[in-house]
């Protein structure tokens, strides 16, 4: 078991070498960092700039400066702030993550007794009609599912603030758009996971034993179908935190991403590296997280 | 010659059981109404996108301001000329999203194209090769995983410079994963089964194997999966358009067509709703379609 959780800690060193050669080339492929961060200047300042900045050092050398300097938390000066990139983007994560979690939370609890339903009723009207929903669901773009929302609860109804978010009214049509575009993937998982345990041999011991039938699908099938689930419930967190960046810049959502892409547009790269960064390393955490709890609740790992 | 009418022999049953078979995936796919209807749908996105100038009722680019905010035909101040009426500068919606197609659907195949060349090679490389090298791939997957693939591909389209290629390279080279990992998965279960065994009996070369005995192994999963990446190359492709890293050229695409709709919500809800829904049927139709050809191609599901 601890050579398992050794051989875990080793991939996740060696993923985040690599997330970290992915973000320095970010600014490598976009040309000359020098000329964006000082646009007027003369080419002989600009020289200098590039000397005394390190831009002419081979790139392994760069690499190298840009590991130890990320080590120490420091990601540069943001080109248009003025200011060091890592606190704007750390500043703003907060609002990302509740966002995220919120949207994470609606999705479960709209998904597990969905999912659960659909698998125990297979083929019913209900099943069909969540598989259509899924479909819809996965086919929509998420901006789309967003300015949708606004102009039903915002502009028609006037039930919703269009955007910012300063209340906790501001949190619903963001949450909502998020939750549109992450519950159709979490459905279709319950669903399958549950339909590959409902039908074995302890689940029909159990229910030959008289074991009540909410009993057998939360006690026994729910249990087993739980392991697929959070694996694959961590894999789509990047895809959930890619989401949140869309939702983010629709509803105008002060968070991180709304300041990337903002950041994309002002080409001020400092920034767009650190933000990626972060989001990267937070997926690859939680997914560190996901394979720890699963070898703590796979008992055929546990006791090898 | 009791060899050659046996294999001549053997090729006839072979191509039989072959017609048989896609007979068979043929039916599966034309009994469900769903899908004939994603069939249509997209023959109708790709019709109107191969000959746009016929199918466009006005002229994409041509801009009027006294039919500015012109309402859908169905709507009182309707009018024939524009069925889904006109946007701020009195361009027409339905004539600018049967433009648009064109962008969303070479975006989708190409970028398509791109991931299944990278993905597959790797995947079969991985899969075949073992050890070390498979070891290599599996991390760049890994490390591929860990970034949302929208906020890769916006910061590399916006380093590079948004263009067309660009966008189709990017998205190409972000979402190569899936195939990687499915491809190396059926290598694995194939390479223990007796046929690649005997074929490196009778001693074919590793590549021979490779390229003829497991390749045309994966195929079935191989187009099911493009079918569905191209569904979400063109989502993603509207997300970068939406965001303002799109193609950078003058042709409208859906998503900023939703992009600028946006802005005029609250006086014009046909703005942006139009090309949202021309979004939403495409991808439907393709999900739908690749969803029963892989019900159809896979032997072991009903």
């Amino acid at each position: 078991m601890l050579s398992l959780l050794t051989r875990r800690l080793i991939r996740l060193v060696v993923v985040l070498a690599g997330v970290s050669v992915v973000t320095f080339s970010i600014l490598q492929v976009s040309g000359d960092p020098v000329s964006l961060m000082m646009p007027e200047a003369p080419e002989s300042d600009r020289a200098v700039l590039r000397q005394s900045m390190g831009f002419n050092d081979p790139l392994p050398v760069q690499f190298a400066r840009f590991v130890r300097n990320i080590a120490r938390g420091d990601f540069g000066q943001s080109f248009f702030h003025r200011e060091p990139a890592l606190p704007l983007v750390l500043e703003r994560m907060p609002t990302t993550l509740l966002l995220t979690v919120l949207a994470m939370a609606l999705s479960l609890s709209l998904a597990l007794p969905i999912g659960i339903l659909s698998a125990i009723r297979r083929n019913s009207v209900f099943d069909h009609s969540a598989t259509l929903l899924v479909f819809l669901g996965t086919s929509m773009p998420v901006f789309w599912t967003g300015i949708m929302l606004i102009l039903l609860f915002a502009v028609q109804l006037r039930w919703l603030p269009v955007s910012g978010w300063e209340s906790w009214a501001a949190l619903v049509l963001p949450a909502a758009t998020l939750a549109t575009f992450s519950t159709p993937l979490l459905l279709r998982i319950v669903r399958s996971s549950m339909l590959e345990v409902v039908n074995l041999d302890y689940v029909r011991t159990a229910r030959a034993k008289g074991v009540s039938e909410s009993l057998v699908i939360c006690r026994h099938a729910l249990t087993n179908a739980a392991l697929p689930l959070v694996t694959v419930a961590g894999l789509q967190f990047g895809l959930l935190l890619g989401g949140a960046v869309i939702t983010e810049t629709v509803f105008a959502v002060p968070g991180v991403g709304r300041l990337i892409v903002g950041a994309i547009r002002q080409l001020d790269f400092p920034i767009v590296q650190a933000g990626v960064f972060l989001l990267a390393l937070i997926v690859v955490l939680v997914n560190f997280a996901v394979d720890v709890l699963y070898i703590y609740l796979n008992p055929q790992i546990r006791v090898r | 010659m009791a060899v050659r009418t046996l294999s001549s022999g053997v090729r006839l049953e072979d191509r039989a059981a072959r017609s048989a078979e896609r007979s068979r995936v043929w039916r599966k796919l034309v009994r469900n109404p769903a899908a004939i209807a994603g069939v249509f749908v997209l023959a109708a996105v790709v019709g109107a996108a191969l000959f746009a100038p016929y199918v466009a009722p006005q002229d994409p680019a041509r801009q009027s301001l006294i039919r500015r905010f012109t309402p859908p035909v169905w709507a009182e101040a309707g009018k024939a000329a524009y069925p889904l009426g006109t946007d701020q500068v009195g361009r027409d919606i339905l004539s600018r999203i049967v433009y648009g197609a064109r962008v969303s659907l070479v975006v989708g195949v190409a970028a398509v194209l791109v991931s299944l060349v990278v993905g597959v090679t790797l995947g079969l490389l991985s899969g075949f090769l073992q050890g070390r090298v498979d070891t290599v791939i599996m991390t760049v997957v890994d490390v591929t995983l860990s970034f949302p693939q929208l906020l890769l591909a916006l910061a590399f389209v916006a380093a590079l410079g948004p263009s067309l290629v660009t966008i189709i390279v990017v998205l190409g080279l972000t979402g190569w994963e899936r195939y990687t990992r499915v491809v190396r998965a059926e290598v694995l279960a194939l390479r223990e089964k007796d046929f690649v065994e005997a074929a490196r009996a009778i001693g074919a070369s590793p590549i021979r194997t490779l390229l003829r005995h497991l390749l045309p192994n994966t195929f079935s999963s191989i187009i099911v999966m493009s079918t569905l990446q191209v569904a979400q190359a063109i989502l993603q492709e509207a997300a970068l358009s939406f965001l303002g890293v799109g193609t950078g050229s003058v042709h409208p695409t859906w998503g900023q067509m939703i992009a600028l709709g946006r802005d005029f919500v609250s006086v014009a809800w046909w703005l942006p709703t139009f090309p949202g829904l021309a979004i939403l049927l495409t991808v439907l139709a393709i999900n739908l379609v690749g969803d029963r050809l892989r019900d159809a191609l896979d032997p072991r599901v009903g």
